[in-house]
């Protein structure tokens, strides 16, 4: 056996045994539904086209498909952490059209048309979103589960406060915020959690970002 | 997550027929709905998707006001030019309400609707709620009731109403735009939510296959002097224990209108015009805001757990409209 077999990463093992679970039911869909739902007939699955990362993707859904399911268990893309699945935790984090919004929150059957970004497409090749590498830079996670959320919603907040928008922690919304204080930023975050505590050096990567020119 | 059927629509007449169809919910943002349809509290068979019907402008209005399409974003709402501009009450409600990646899909048609967090509705594994399960009791009551109503609940129902948003537009005297199988209407936000009842299930005037297509602002002389208070457990992120809309209209140092709306403390936003019309005609005085705030709140009912609510209210209505009061 060769050193490659032995080096068979977590999740290389969990895309093949999903892989092999496709192909044992053809198609993996949940055999039933989790909750009663009596005399409803099953809404077949359907095909829906979606923009993920800039490839187009016909995936055969049923409509209660969310968006993080589409992403993680029909596209395998496993970035975006199925967290909370409730919108509180933010980990699911993904951008659509640009806005960061909860994929656990929304079906995908909804995003057709839509431009649909996650941690996967951000980096250019090789090369790190400037995020990315000033998450790692300034030591922002430590399980680095709530990250991928955190970078993407990270991009969006820093492109938000530099469209002029308002947050609770802004004193005046009349008045355009006076810049990226580390109170915005705060505030801004907090729909993303991260159970190690790594605030303050998430904080602090973001600020390094909002800081440059653009 | 149950099986359901899912609908397109592509313009607000194909998503009124639509919606005859049984068992049918508009979907928005679904932010709420879909938490609740995962948690087994709402189980609509079909979802008509109301997102492409071109709803989501925000234009001014003939006489001065503003209308804010149902499916504007909260976050658009928030931090639109003109409802910053004129109705900055408004943009800080909703701006303390959730957090930015919800706010990027709920809708303000959608935060009208959106339900109760009360425990015993959000959670089937408790057997009694009157809301969710009409005539099975009210778990609240005799349970843990911290967060609950202190005004106008009823031995049905003592959930609270969660929107910040809802207590924005009751102080600037919003009204709710509907479409329905028999026409349109307009109704002010006052009437739009219901007080519990006996029938907690029922929240607001909508009827089944209505739709809400917008929120209408009227002229306002509350752009300088407005503050939203919002007091919550933590600093972000959290819904309200008690929070405020309060907006003065101040002229040579008089109060000639004011606007006090409560949220967090009963079914709807809570607002008593007498309260308000007692501040009117003298300059803003600390004795006159303490009057007012027990004005607001009298006749208040608390529970076993949430008696800090009354003092706090009282406290927050004096706090936000100092606020007010000295904005510039």
């Amino acid at each position: 056996m060769d050193d490659d077999h032995l080096r068979l990463s977590r999740r290389g093992f969990l895309q093949t045994a999903l892989a092999a679970a496709a192909v044992a039911n053809a198609a993996p869909v949940p055999a039933q539904p989790l909750t009663a739902a009596p005399a409803q007939p099953l809404a077949p699955p359907q095909m829906v086209q979606l923009n993920i990362n800039g490839k187009a993707y016909t995936l055969s859904l049923e409509p209660r498909v969310t968006l993080l399911d589409a992403l993680r268990e029909y596209v395998g893309l496993t970035g975006a952490k199925k967290g909370c699945d409730r919108g509180q935790c933010g980990a699911c984090t993904v951008l659509v059209n640009g806005r960061r919004i909860n994929a656990c929150l929304t079906l995908a059957v909804m995003h057709e048309g839509d431009k649909i970004t996650t941690i996967e497409g951000i980096a250019k090749g090789e090369q790190l979103a400037p995020m990315q590498a000033a998450f790692i830079e300034h030591d922002a996670f430590q399980c680095g589960y709530c990250t991928p959320g955190q970078i993407c919603s990270a991009i969006a907040c820093i492109d938000e406060m530099r469209a002029g928008t308002a947050s609770a922690a802004t004193p005046d919304v009349r008045v355009l915020p006076a810049g990226p204080s580390d109170g915005e930023i705060r505030e801004r975050m907090s729909g993303n959690l991260c159970r190690c505590g790594a605030y303050p050096n998430i904080v602090s990567a973001i600020r390094s970002v909002a800081a440059r020119k653009t | 997550m149950h099986s359901l059927f899912y609908d397109r629509a592509t313009d607000p007449a194909h998503a009124l027929k639509l919606a005859q169809q049984p068992g049918t919910r508009f979907i928005g943002g679904g932010t709420n709905l879909l938490d609740l349809i995962k948690a087994d509290v709402e189980h609509p068979a079909r979802l008509v998707d109301i997102n492409h019907i071109g709803l989501d402008q925000i234009t001014e209005l003939a006489d001065g006001g503003l209308r804010i399409g149902a499916l504007a974003r909260n976050s658009d709402a928030a931090n639109h030019r003109l409802v910053r501009a004129r109705y900055p009450l408004l943009s800080q409600a909703l701006l303390a309400g959730a957090s930015p990646q919800l706010r990027n899909m709920a809708t303000v048609g959608g935060n009208l609707m959106q339900r109760t967090r009360c425990p015993y509705f959000t959670d089937p594994a408790f057997d009694m709620c009157n809301k969710r399960v009409p005539g099975s009791g009210c778990g609240a009551r005799e349970g843990y009731s911290r967060v609950h109503a202190i005004l106008g609940a009823s031995p049905s129902c003592i959930a609270v109403n969660p929107s910040d948003m809802s207590v924005a537009l009751a102080a600037l005297d919003a009204s709710v735009v509907i479409a329905g199988p028999k026409g349109d209407r307009v109704v002010p936000i006052a009437d739009f939510h219901r007080l519990p009842g006996n029938t907690p299930q029922i929240e607001t005037v909508l009827q089944p296959g209505e739709m809400i297509t917008a929120v209408d602002l009227p002229a306002s002389p509350f752009a300088l002097h407005a503050h939203y208070l919002k007091v919550r457990d933590r600093a972000s992120y959290a819904f309200a224990l008690v929070s405020v809309a309060a907006a003065l209209d101040i002229e040579n140092g008089v109060v000639r209108k004011a606007r006090i709306a409560l949220g967090g403390v009963a079914h709807k936003p809570w607002r008593v015009p007498a309260a308000e019309a007692a501040l009117a005609g003298a300059a803003l005085s600390e004795a006159a805001c303490r009057k007012a705030a027990a004005t607001l709140t009298a006749g208040a009912h608390t529970f076993k757990d949430n008696k800090f609510k009354l003092e706090l209210a009282q406290n927050a209505v004096v706090r936000a409209l100092r606020t007010a009061e000295g904005r510039t």
